[in-house]
């Protein structure tokens, strides 16, 4: 029954509400704590973190060494984690290449790390992404507006258990004289997915 | 549970189609894959899904030829998946 999620989240979402208002009734928890936890989370959750991950594995070579063998203890040179949730959860990430190019997908549902790209769009959801993108990457990127060299290799990663992916894409080329901020400023949520060059 | 799998390992998928929530994707059922990286361990959310006693299994990153799993496509694939849901394929074969 992996599959069977048409209609499934809204369900889902409604059950949810269903079960918080039964623990507001009793008393069991207060509302506003709940939106607090939420808020607390969200504020910090944004692209602007992978981002910087990206910036500063493009400017070393050691920290990205690290981040792509173990991305969770590399995190904390940032001042970041992978523990915004109930528990940490794995980060794995994966570096393009002039001849290697990373997708990320959950084609069970939407699993994605949040923490470091702010909330997931909504074609990151959708049923279509999810199903066309393991079938044909290179069409779908192409839907997004870009072209990869037909000699590029491309690997989809299937988020369909604990760990969570991030794409470390490719620097562009003539950033030479760019600091960390501005190299910042160039990664796009798209890139972290691995539907954009950057 | 010990690691039954190490990278390298030519896995086969599940052919079963369970009546109760998996997370092996239909997609890549009863496929050949490579194990490409072990996980650590966590809970199956088959048996949390059905409140049964759930004892961390390893999960592994498999990776998977398109062609393997669609019948054509020169990309690959790569699926995260626990343990039980993957025997060794030469066994098969053999």
């Amino acid at each position: 029954m992996s599959a069977d999620h048409s209609g499934a989240q809204a369900t889902v979402a409604a059950r949810v509400r269903h079960l918080e208002g039964l623990l507001e009734q009793r008393g069991l928890i207060d509302p506003a704590e709940l939106d607090r936890a939420l808020a607390a989370f969200l504020a910090k959750a944004s692209p602007a973190n992978g981002a910087r991950l990206v910036a500063r594995a493009w400017l070393d070579d050691g920290f990205r060494a690290r981040l792509l063998a173990d991305a969770n203890a590399a995190l904390p040179d940032l001042g970041l984690s992978m523990g915004g949730g109930p528990q940490e959860q794995r980060l794995k990430v994966v570096e393009n290449t002039e001849d290697y190019h990373n997708v990320i997908v959950c084609t069970l549902c939407s699993c994605y790390p949040i923490a470091l790209l702010g909330p997931s769009p909504t074609w990151y959801k959708s049923e279509a992404y999810r199903s066309r993108v393991v079938r044909d990457p290179r069409a779908v990127l192409a839907e997004f507006g870009y072209q990869l060299d037909p000699s590029v290799h491309i690997n989809v990663w299937d988020a369909s258990a604990e760990s969570r992916y991030m794409v470390l894409p490719r620097r562009p080329a003539g950033t030479d004289e760019l600091d960390e901020t501005s190299l910042a400023a160039l990664v796009t949520r798209n890139g972290l997915i691995g539907v954009a060059p950057v | 549970m010990a690691d039954a799998f190490r990278v390298g390992d030519r896995v086969r998928t599940s052919q079963i189609d369970p009546a109760h929530h998996t997370r092996l994707p239909d997609y890549a059922r009863g496929a050949i894959g490579t194990v490409i990286e072990s996980q650590g361990s966590y809970p199956r959310p088959d048996d949390l899904a059905r409140r049964l006693p759930a004892e961390p299994e390893p999960v592994y990153a498999v990776r998977f030829r398109a062609a393997e799993l669609f019948g054509d496509g020169e990309h690959t694939i790569t699926v995260d998946l626990w343990q039980s849901y993957l025997r060794r394929a030469q066994e098969e074969a053999g």
